[in-house]
């Protein structure tokens, strides 16, 4: 028995890093979750990391900006589990260059991944959603779309679009009972991060006050609650999770 | 069997929540019946719904009175038959 017993959770990216984190606590939280992956290798990953945990649910392929695709995926969910009554757009992508070097295309790669995939991906399950008068739409942001990052001008543009994007969303749909919420992890240990070198990471923690690196599950207790009856009343909020090194 | 008039606002009475008696053939769902613009959206989902068709989003913009979707569906039937 969990908070999100009887709940059906679609999670974009949830291969690797957070997305997978935040699939599997509203699995274990009592979700039934459909995780997309961009590979058939990734999304058979999924669905052995829901069977070896006990989840229901499946991994499914989709690149989220084949908007083409996407109405399959949705109608095949509703088949077989039922409407989608939480969405988590998590799937992203970096294309990190100074601006001066940047080219069209990497801007336009993350533009199109984590900023209009997002608005087609929430348009494709709102109808259901309007329908049943409930539902929970959660976004991963960024700490960067707050404070921006040198060499993410395009990731910035995209988070912070999101951002702006949810705040419009919660009022559309604030009286259909929908919330439209974001998470906005800081600095979170995955193989992005791990990347760094010894001086990056030691600046790093020096802007953050909890002077850790946070963990993906961290992130995924956050989105939890706010698919749980426990945030009903929150809607068209960011919910930091940055160990402190942005507050407002 | 009811006509397509009565179904009509019948759906018109479930979805903005007025009474079927209020509703007249030239009232408009806005101005009229107190929707909003979500509600005019939800009410051709509900109208799709009913008479199994769908509605391009360049026709549901132009449904905005009880006639328009009565004469809609009408000939929507119509070219189906």
């Amino acid at each position: 028995m969990g908070v999100l017993d009887g709940q059906i959770a679609l999670v974009t990216g949830a291969s690797r890093g957070i997305g997978r984190s935040i699939a599997l606590a509203l699995g274990q939280a009592g979700a039934t979750v459909v995780g997309t992956a961009t590979s058939e290798s990734g999304a058979a990953g999924i669905q052995q990391a829901f069977d070896a945990a006990g989840i229901k649910g499946r991994g499914v392929v989709l690149d989220v900006t084949d908007a083409a695709a996407i109405p399959a995926v949705i109608g095949a969910i509703e088949k077989d589990f039922g409407t989608v009554s939480v969405l988590v757009n998590n799937a992203g992508i970096t294309r990190d260059n100074l601006a001066m070097r940047m080219k069209d295309d990497e801007w336009q790669a993350v533009i199109d991944t984590n900023l209009k995939a997002v608005f087609t991906m929430s348009r494709a399950v709102m109808k259901g959603m309007m329908k049943a008068r409930s539902g929970r739409i959660i976004n991963i942001t960024s700490v960067v779309g707050e404070t921006g990052n040198p060499g993410q001008a395009n990731y910035a543009a995209a988070k912070a679009g999101v951002a702006g994007m949810s705040m419009a969303l919660a009022r559309e749909l604030g009286s259909r009972n929908i919330t439209v919420n974001c998470v906005a992890p800081g600095f979170i240990a995955t193989d992005m991060t791990e990347a760094l070198g010894d001086a990056a990471r030691d600046a790093l923690l020096g802007q953050i006050p909890l002077g850790r690196l946070g963990h993906a599950d961290e992130v995924a207790a956050a989105v939890v609650f706010l698919a749980s009856p426990g945030a009903a009343y929150v809607t068209g909020s960011t919910l930091h999770v940055n160990g402190g090194m942005f507050m407002h | 069997m009811e006509n397509i008039e009565q179904r009509v606002k019948k759906i018109v009475a479930e979805q903005l929540g007025v009474n079927e008696a209020e509703i007249k053939n030239e009232s408009s769902f806005v101005d009229d019946l107190g929707a909003d613009s979500l509600d005019t959206v939800e009410l051709v989902m509900a109208l799709e719904e009913e008479f199994e068709c769908e509605i391009p989003d360049e026709e549901a913009e132009k449904i905005t009175s009880v006639q328009q979707a009565i004469d809609y569906v009408t000939r929507h039937l119509a070219s189906k038959a």
